[in-house]
């Protein structure tokens, strides 16, 4: 059973985001880690950036898929955790604990689910 | 409904088992240690793989030698009993398509060939389509078992219950074997580019014989790993080294390849090596981090050269590496630099020398 946090918002797509005020951290969910696999790559976006919900954001290379993140919220980019460039795994070892990369100036959209909902969501997935 | 072998009641409830769909087979992609774990394990330990998938048949008659002469482009006729030979079967233009174990059980009359599970129906049709007068095909995809057992340690340990081991050399086999009373046949290869044995047998011999092993401390290893040893260890697969638009002068496999006999596809081989191969199989190493992928764009000063047939992160090299089809006429050398188009970015890749890493040894 994949792990899910309260607090937190989710996407379809299996990211998560922690909305404080303006800015947003996000991050991919205990399911996108464990589907994915031994995380090898994280290709972060640049800081400075701007992004709309939905775009293609960063890349996360596993042994054996590629997947992209899309942003659930958009925003600017002012952070990326760094940590990542040299230890991917990092990801897979506590994926609520690593974000990828935080945003100023956000614009959440409404179709975020809270936890509850994403449980939901992934229990139509078996 | 993708089909499971025969032995995978025996692993599917194992903890952290990942599945997936291979062709059509369910199999696992790697277990609870994980895919670099398990990598490891076979480049300085002992593993083991379920390629029960895999597909087998018997091609028997007076004239089986004569026949898989026809089709190979290897030299089979030479090959005696308890011998193993690699070998390619291609199209009349020269691609590929498979390629095969061919096993010598009877010199000129019986032959075991083993290929690969998502080419069985084409394969077997093929073979069917060139067969000759007095030589019968049998199909024994369902009713035979494989485990590979690979890595340094492998002999060491599959001694413990067939203590003949030791005494094959490598390509070599032993169809009469019996281990925990189960006939098998035994053979000293594998797909890892480490010391291995893959064992043929039964189904119910093949379920035996995970349990006993598994009981001796051999991991068990899934896809994942087979696929990334293979890789480091430049052997090819199928779908992405060759193929049916890949011939194996293209991908640098010559050295199976006896232009000095008749065979399918012969003529049009000889005339690519007469006129030049177009394109040549190349390893790289990465320079900007980032998993080159099967089909992703290869360029030199902004013109595509090629494309990407496998990539990795290398759990030997701790590097990202690939392999690539490039244009031949383009002249690189090993540490010309290329840039491989990965989601959209062009990355820097230099060519390299391979392997890059076989018999436990980094090249």
């Amino acid at each position: 059973m994949s792990k899910v946090i309260e607090g937190l918002k989710y996407s379809k797509d299996h990211e998560w985001v922690k909305i404080e005020g303006t800015t947003a951290t996000v991050g991919i969910t205990d399911h996108a880690q464990d589907a994915l696999g031994e995380i090898v790559f994280v290709e972060l976006p640049e800081v400075g950036a701007d992004f709309e919900a939905g775009d293609e954001i960063a890349d996360i290379e596993s042994v054996k898929a590629a997947s992209e993140i899309i942003t659930p919220v958009g925003g600017n980019v002012s952070e990326v955790n760094d940590a990542l460039e040299d230890s991917p795994e990092l990801i897979n070892d506590d994926c609520y604990g690593h974000f990828i990369y935080r945003m100023n100036d956000v614009v959440v959209p409404d179709d975020l689910l809270d936890a509850k909902g994403y449980e939901d969501y992934l229990s139509t997935l078996k | 409904m993708a089909k499971t072998t025969p032995l995978y009641q025996e692993y599917v409830d194992y903890d952290g088992i990942k599945l997936i769909d291979f062709g059509g087979w369910l199999l696992p992609v790697n277990f609870e240690d994980g895919i670099i774990s398990e990598h490891l394990a076979v480049r300085q330990d002992v593993g083991m793989f379920d390629v029960s998938h895999m597909g087998e048949c018997l091609v028997t008659g007076p004239n089986a030698c004569e026949f898989l002469e026809t089709i190979a482009t290897n030299d089979i006729g030479p090959l005696n009993e308890g011998h193993v030979v690699y070998t390619m079967m291609c199209y009349p233009n020269g691609t590929v398509v498979d390629d095969l174990l061919i096993y010598c059980l009877k010199k000129g009359t019986c032959y075991f060939v083993v290929m690969n599970a998502s080419n069985v129906e084409k394969d077997l049709a093929w073979l069917r389509d060139h067969v000759h007068e007095g030589v019968v095909i049998e199909d024994l995809c369902d009713v035979a078992a494989q485990i590979a057992v690979q890595g340094p340690n492998s002999e060491l340990v599959l001694s413990k219950i067939y203590p003949k081991a030791s005494e094959l050399g490598t390509f070599c086999f032993d169809s009469n074997a019996n281990i925990e009373g189960y006939p098998c046949l035994v053979s000293r290869t594998g797909y890892t580019g480490e010391d291995g044995f893959e064992i043929y047998t039964s189904c119910e011999g093949g379920r035996k014989l995970w349990n006993v092993l598994f009981d001796l401390g051999v991991l068990p290893c899934g896809l994942g790993a087979r696929d990334s040893l293979r890789m480091e260890a430049k052997l090819p697969l199928y779908g992405h080294e060759i193929s049916d638009t890949i011939t194996p002068l293209e991908a640098n496999l010559q050295v199976f390849v006896d232009l000095d006999k008749p065979f399918i596809g012969r003529d049009a081989l000889a005339a690519q090596k007469e006129n030049g191969i177009p394109r040549s199989l190349r390893g790289f190493e990465m320079i900007d981090p980032g998993v080159a992928r099967n089909g992703y764009e290869v360029f030199l000063d902004g013109n595509k050269i090629g494309y990407v047939t496998s990539g990795t992160k290398s759990p030997s090299l701790d590097k990202f590496v690939g392999y690539a089809l490039i244009e031949r006429k383009t002249g690189l050398k090993f540490g010309d630099l290329v840039q491989i188009s990965i989601h959209g970015k062009l990355k820097n890749a230099k060519l390299v020398k391979t392997p890059f890493c076989k018999h436990g040894k980094i090249s």
